[in-house]
């Protein structure tokens, strides 16, 4: 039997294979030399593709200081837009090396899909876009017919929301992908839709008319966003964590990507050791030691990648809000480097 | 007592010619106002005719904007109550055929293209010379080359991910790969099927059923997000092969069942006859029993392969830009909200599926026509 | 390749002199079929033992037992009582109840469309000839997906917003948000009236298959179907009067956003049962439009010498005949149509694959525990089809004399 045979060695084959696959994820990175993304299917301002197919946004960025600071080459990336119902999957199966899509943290995910986050790029809560002139607030939602995507932390967060205010929420329609809602809602099959606060912002930059949305003042949830990477791989995880640091601490020691080569000269320890001048910070991580200087000066700080995509000056045009440095009363807060 | 024989006395009266029974008013008699009922129908029939085809020409045809003035924006198709938006179809085409694939590198994709169609030409059209040689080069050469032509990574081609690629090419790629690897695997699950061997049977029929009984959108999910599971750590073949392995699995189970169909069709003697000429198993199967099975089952193999094309719509559920999902992409492209060229977009996919498909089914009419051989009495 | 076939004489049964163990058929069978299960064997374990580490890594374990937690999301079109507190087995019911829905509503409507059609493709009539010739031809030849996704934008965009309803008077709406139908109303006692319901229409169906017989018998032609509507009418109505007449209709009236009240049908479903009834019924066309052509010529010509009237000759002679080739290709179109009924996620109906193995999946992580039962659900579905057929087919095989 042919058959038996071929399955055998193909068996065989995928085996062999197999045994040199084990390595951890910074190994693999390295050998292939750039790192998987996971992003959005295109959300303004987080993640989204040009017509070349080229992606921005301050989650895209998140990617590209990772890779600044592994191959000194922000563009070491390869995105892969995914829709919420494979994206944790998508993770843990190791498609992609780190996911930085708009997720939401919570402890479920946290413990029960073997994925971790490594920070919170983004503080953000759940609102409701209306057509103007229809309600002013998201307590008169009752029976509406409210679009959601399936799979998020939206659907549940709303689901809670109108059993606890009372509201009848039996006419929510569900659908796979963000553009489907967005088109459902445009088409007038929903009275509202509902995600993040910030990508119902952004949403309605891509509308043909975007005066005629309003988002409802009512903020539902908590929705930190921020990147996720499988668990297990301590490394890579504080890579990743680290990243995330350093972009904020970068803001914080006032170090940006125009000034950073000057501040190679800073007598300030926070700075060198940030920029990598004074002590070993990079060794730990498996990776060079001038990381924050590569992260800094090839994407810039955290403040930085707020005002270049989400910001006041942007078509998005969000506050910074929880977003703003602890010190101007905002929660990001970058743990020390040393 | 009178005479009792008669004789007529005067010549009996012309009879009327015969109704015709050819010409056009014949025919119509026949086919049209054969009887009440039928002309009923006739009335009713071309009454649905006049009232279907206005509102549709004006769609397709009159109302509908071909050009474009202001440079291919979707300005023109903001009108209310225009027709199709075809310049739609004109400004988007290059994403439809070939979705991601860069720009400069799209003779790949069409140098790849022709030299399939140079080489399918011979295997389609009967009594063309070098069959044999183009079988090899299709079968075997041409799929290497193809992916090399695609993916790139060698001879200097600039890589090109799996990801990039998209529209009819990617709709034609995965259904080729389906149709060529499902046939074989087919064959070898309806022989396995049909096998004596108790167990080689039980691990055929149990593969064949459990495909076949769950819906291909449930392989595809089990594909985009399973699969890796199952594999070895590290080990995760990328999204369209992926999917690719579910859809051959899927229609080769169906491939199966419709070859056994042929094989059982098969009478004893072929088998006792091959035997009587000492052909060994393999040679009675691949030289007596298969040819002529096959043949039979010609009609149920090119229904596959069409179910099969159509499938490949469903990769765009686990996201792969393949035609479909390309117009719907293209579709809801906030620079094009226009009334009607979303519309358009999924009556040109219809259009392209079903050239496909039509011509799929003609072919196999024909060629069944050309192989009923030494069946005939 | 080697494979030996049922239908092959065996040839040699024994190893003659000098011919080696390898020649003896017996012991290749062992051989190959030892060879296959270990492949199978080691396949499986390897599979199984790639799962268990990799579920090891990600911190996961199988089991059920997330069933009995609560799922926590809406679902926007179910049958039973479900809220946000229910479980992801109630999810998992839902899906099933929602999936039969639909292919209950599309499997009869097919059918009919089906007929029709394929009754149509062999009229005398050129004209209805061709048109359902043409039906067919497109439908078929287009993917089922694209003409769900056509049908569902078609729906959303041709019809009116709330507001502009179309109403036949203050019982039925229809807008982009759905159709809206009275829904009815009871207490306990409708049991009472759905048992007068079965039981009147047994008792007619009963009084029918007496009078044919009795036709038969006699060759007096009696009239059938007025007394048969008449017994149905006369005990259901007792029935329902009996009971105290406990039903009631909710009419849907605009309130807020929407129509409440009332029974909705979302366009999600419309498109869906739309989608599949118009490409099902082309393949079940032309299996019907098989099936009648299988029936040779001579056997209407007979039934035409024994006097049969038309309507009788297709009844009595033609359609019981050509319903042994209808029906077995017709079961397998219907279980294609409840397989298909599952790209409703791709449009946003929720169903089994669209509420279980997709949203479920998704708030759940688990993907082989969900993958499995939904399998389980289509596999069931096969199963009870292939029984069926297995009953249907050993019930009209030709009895040979």
């Amino acid at each position: 039997m042919k058959k038996q045979l071929i399955t055998c060695a193909m068996a065989a084959a995928m085996a062999s294979t197999a045994t040199a696959a084990f390595a951890q994820t910074l190994a693999q990175v390295e050998e292939r030399g750039y790192i998987q993304c996971g992003v959005t299917e295109g959300v303004a301002g987080f993640s989204f593709p040009d017509e070349n197919n080229n992606w921005s946004g301050l989650e895209v960025d998140f990617c590209r200081a990772m890779a600044a600071a592994i191959f000194d080459d922000p563009d070491a990336v390869r995105y892969t837009p995914l829709n919420t119902n494979v994206r944790f999957e998508t993770l843990s199966n190791g498609n992609i090396d780190v996911l930085s899509r708009t997720t939401t943290w919570t402890m479920t995910r946290d413990t029960d899909l073997g994925l971790t986050f490594a920070g919170t790029m983004f503080y953000d809560g759940q609102g409701f876009i209306v057509p103007e002139g229809t309600v002013e607030s998201a307590l008169d939602l009752s029976g509406a017919a409210v679009c959601v995507q399936s799979g998020t932390t939206t659907e549940l967060n709303m689901a809670d929301y109108f059993a606890a205010n009372d509201l009848d929420g039996s006419n929510f329609v569900v659908y796979v992908t963000r553009d489907e809602v967005t088109q459902a809602y445009l088409d007038g099959r929903c009275d509202a839709y509902t995600t993040d606060a910030s990508g119902l912002a952004a949403d309605r930059t891509q509308f043909p008319d975007p005066s005629a949305h309003v988002i409802l003042p009512e903020i539902i949830s908590k929705e930190p966003l921020g990147p996720v990477v499988r668990s297990g791989d301590t490394q890579w995880f504080n890579i990743a964590k680290w990243t995330y640091y350093a972009l904020i601490n970068a803001e914080e020691l006032g170090v940006t990507s125009e000034n950073v080569d000057d501040m190679l000269g800073s007598e300030n320890p926070s700075i060198r050791r940030l920029l990598g001048v004074e002590g070993d910070f990079g060794t730990p991580l498996g990776i060079s030691s001038d990381w924050g200087y590569r992260i800094i000066k090839h994407v810039g700080n955290y403040g930085e990648l707020y005002e270049r995509h989400v910001g006041p000056n942007t078509a998005l045009g969000l506050e910074r809000g929880l977003n703003a440095l602890w010190t101007d009363g905002g929660l990001m807060y970058g743990m020390p480097i040393r | 007592m009178t005479d009792l024989s008669f004789v007529r006395g005067e010549i009996v009266g012309q009879r009327p010619a015969p109704r015709r029974s050819t010409g056009a008013v014949a025919w119509m008699k026949n086919n049209l106002f054969s009887s009440v009922g039928n002309t009923i129908m006739t009335v009713a029939s071309v009454l649905f005719v006049l009232w279907l085809i206005p509102p549709l020409y004006n769609f397709l045809i009159g109302d509908a904007v071909f050009t474009d003035p202001e440079g291919l924006r979707g300005q023109a198709c903001r009108i209310e109550g225009v027709g199709a938006c075809w310049v739609f179809i004109r400004a988007r085409f290059g994403f439809f055929m070939y979705g991601f694939y860069p720009d400069s590198e799209i003779w790949r994709v069409n140098l790849m293209f022709a030299i399939g169609i140079v080489l399918i030409i011979p295997l389609l059209v009967p009594k063309m010379p070098f069959v044999r040689t183009a079988a090899v080069l299709f079968f075997v050469v041409y799929p290497v080359v193809a992916y090399f032509l695609m993916a790139g990574g060698i001879f200097g081609l600039r890589q090109v991910p799996t990801g990039q690629w998209g529209g009819l090419t990617l709709t034609l790629i995965i259904s080729l790969i389906g149709i060529i690897l499902s046939m074989p695997i087919g064959i070898l699950l309806a022989l396995g099927r049909q096998s004596r061997l108790p167990i080689i049977k039980a691990c055929c029929v149990g593969f064949i059923e459990l495909w076949r009984a769950v819906p291909l959108i449930t392989v595809l999910f089990m594909a985009a997000v399973m699969f890796p599971l199952f594999m070895p750590r590290g080990v995760s073949p990328d999204t369209l092969l992926r999917a690719i392995i579910g859809i051959v699995l899927f229609e080769s189970a169906y491939m199966a069942e419709v070859v056994r169909g042929g094989l059982q069709a098969m009478p004893r003697g072929q088998y006792e006859a091959s035997a009587a000429l000492g052909l060994n198993k393999v040679k009675t199967m691949g030289l007596i029993i298969l040819p002529q099975a096959l043949k039979h089952v010609i009609p149920g193999i090119v229904n596959t392969f069409i179910a099969l094309f159509k499938d490949t719509s469903l990769v765009s559920i686990i996201g792969i830009f393949e035609l479909l999902n390309t117009v719907r992409a293209a579709g809801s492209d906030v620079n094009w909200s226009s009334p009607t060229h979303a519309v358009t977009g999924y009556i040109f996919a219809a259009f392209v599926f079903w050239i496909f498909c039509f011509g799929m089914s003609r072919y196999s009419i024909y060629m069944e026509g050309r192989l009923h051989t030494g069946h005939k009495r | 390749m080697t494979d030996a076939t049922n239908n092959e004489p065996v040839t040699r049964t024994g190893s003659g002199h000098g011919a080696s163990l390898i020649n003896n058929p017996k012991f290749r069978a062992v051989i190959y079929q030892a060879a296959m299960l270990l492949g199978v064997v080691l396949l499986i374990w390897w599979l199984q033992s790639n799962a268990a580490y990799n579920l090891g890594q990600q911190n996961k374990s199988i089991g059920f037992g997330f069933l009995n937690s609560t799922s926590g999301f809406q679902i926007g079109f179910s049958l039973l009582p479900y809220e946000r507190a229910s479980t992801y087995f109630d999810v998992y019911l839902v899906g099933i109840v929602n999936t039969l829905l639909v292919a209950s509503i599309g499997i009869v409507l097919a059918t009919m469309l089906g007929f029709t059609i394929g009754i149509a493709r062999l009229s005398p009539n050129w004209i209805l000839r061709k048109l359902a010739m043409v039906y067919v031809e497109v439908m078929r030849n287009i993917p089922l997906l694209l003409q769900l996704f056509f049908w569902y934008f078609l729906l959303l965009n041709a019809l009116p917003a709330v507001r502009d309803s179309y109403a036949l008077g203050d019982l039925v709406f229809l807008n982009q948000r759905g159709l809206y139908l009275p829904a009815i109303v009871s207490d306990g006692r409708f049991l009472i009236v759905v048992a007068g319901f079965l039981i009147a229409l047994g008792a007619a169906i009963w009084f029918r298959r007496r009078t044919i017989k009795k036709i038969e018998e006699t060759g007096d032609r009696k009239p059938i179907w007025l007394p048969m509507i008449a017994i149905f009418a006369v005990i259901f109505a007792i029935a329902y009067f009996g009971s105290g007449a406990p039903v009631e209709l909710d009419f849907p009236e605009l309130r807020g956003f929407n129509y409440a009240g009332g029974f909705q049908v979302p366009p999600e479903l419309t498109a869906l049962i739309l989608g599949l009834v118009i490409y099902t019924s082309a393949f079940i066309a032309e299996v019907v439009r098989a099936g009648i052509q299988s029936v040779s010529y001579g056997q209407v010509e007979a039934a035409e010498a024994l006097g049969l009237r038309e309507s009788d000759r297709m009844r009595l002679v033609v359609i019981p005949q050509a319903m042994r080739v209808i029906v077995p290709p017709l079961t397998s179109q219907y279980l294609n149509l409840t397989k298909n009924s599952s790209l409703g996620a791709a449009i946003g109906f929720p169903e089994l694959v669209s509420v279980f193995a997709g949203t479920a999946l998704n708030q759940s992580g688990r993907a082989i525990e969900i993958i499995a039962l939904t399998m389980a659900v289509y596999l069931t579905f096969s199963l009870l089809t292939s029984i069926f057929m297995n009953w249907y087919n050993a019930r009209v095989a030709l009895v040979e004399r």
